[in-house]
């Protein structure tokens, strides 16, 4: 790297700074705890919405159920 | 090895034994990255959450910091992706830092925050391993291990986001 290089990565450590204590300062355990409780895969609300959108379909066009699963 | 054995047959209290002994670890390397400590939390606790589904995956055989770490690393890209352009500064860090400002105030904060726009324009890699190796002064070898990478391409990417950084100050009409 030539001089005009060096003085970049010089800038960037000024500006930035290193992290000076990157100690953990409390146990996360109760928290994973709550993690590994929490459901695995929660749906979005939209997926909600879309569900009954395909079932209200359904109902309402009984006649595209077949032609559905044909996709299938 | 028994401990890694049994954490990978399903045994939650080997799990419980090493994320006591693995956190602070993580968590450490995270807040390097992402430079947030709430964030870092955040993510430490994702990190074993991702760990503890993959356990059945995970063979004994190897050693267990490094397996977390890339998973940290992993997830810390995410988020620096998701929160693009954002850096800390270095007077958000503990007094410390402050050692590195330069004399002239004013010069200084303006300075500052045109080097921290022109970082956070640079892509998420280039700017983990420039923060890594240039700011946090991580082993070539320790970021190649994280990332996943050759030692030869962690240099590769410190030597472009330099070079793009360069060219994002010149832009913001500083001549370093």
């Amino acid at each position: 790297m030539n001089e005009f290089d060096e003085r970049v990565p010089e800038l960037l450590k000024r500006a930035i700074g290193p992290v000076a204590d990157a100690e953990l300062k409390r146990d996360l355990w109760p928290r994973m705890l709550e993690r590994l409780d929490s459901p695995a895969h929660r749906l979005p609300w939209w997926d909600w919405v879309l569900a009954a959108a395909i079932l209200l379909c359904f109902i309402l066009f009984p006649a595209a159920i077949p032609a559905v699963l044909y996709q299938f | 090895m028994e401990l890694l054995e049994q954490f990978a047959r399903g045994d939650s209290e080997a799990f419980e034994a090493l994320f006591r002994q693995y956190q602070g670890e993580v968590y450490g390397w995270i807040v390097r990255m992402v430079r947030d400590p709430g964030a870092a939390e955040d993510l430490t606790v994702e990190t074993f959450w991702r760990i503890y589904r993959a356990r059945s995956r995970f063979d004994p055989r190897r050693s267990f910091g490094p397996w977390a770490r890339r998973v940290a690393t992993n997830l810390a890209l995410e988020h620096l992706s998701t929160r693009r352009g954002e850096t800390r500064l270095a007077e958000d860090c503990p007094p410390p830092c402050l050692r590195c400002l330069p004399p002239d105030p004013a010069l200084a904060a303006d300075l500052r925050e045109k080097v921290v726009a022109a970082f956070g324009r640079l892509p998420v890699k280039l700017r983990a391993a420039a923060t890594l190796a240039m700011v946090e002064e991580t082993p070539y070898a320790d970021i190649a291990e994280a990332l996943g990478i050759s030692i030869g391409t962690v240099k590769s990417r410190v030597f472009r986001a330099v070079r793009l950084l360069r060219r994002n100050l010149q832009r913001a009409g500083v001549e370093p």
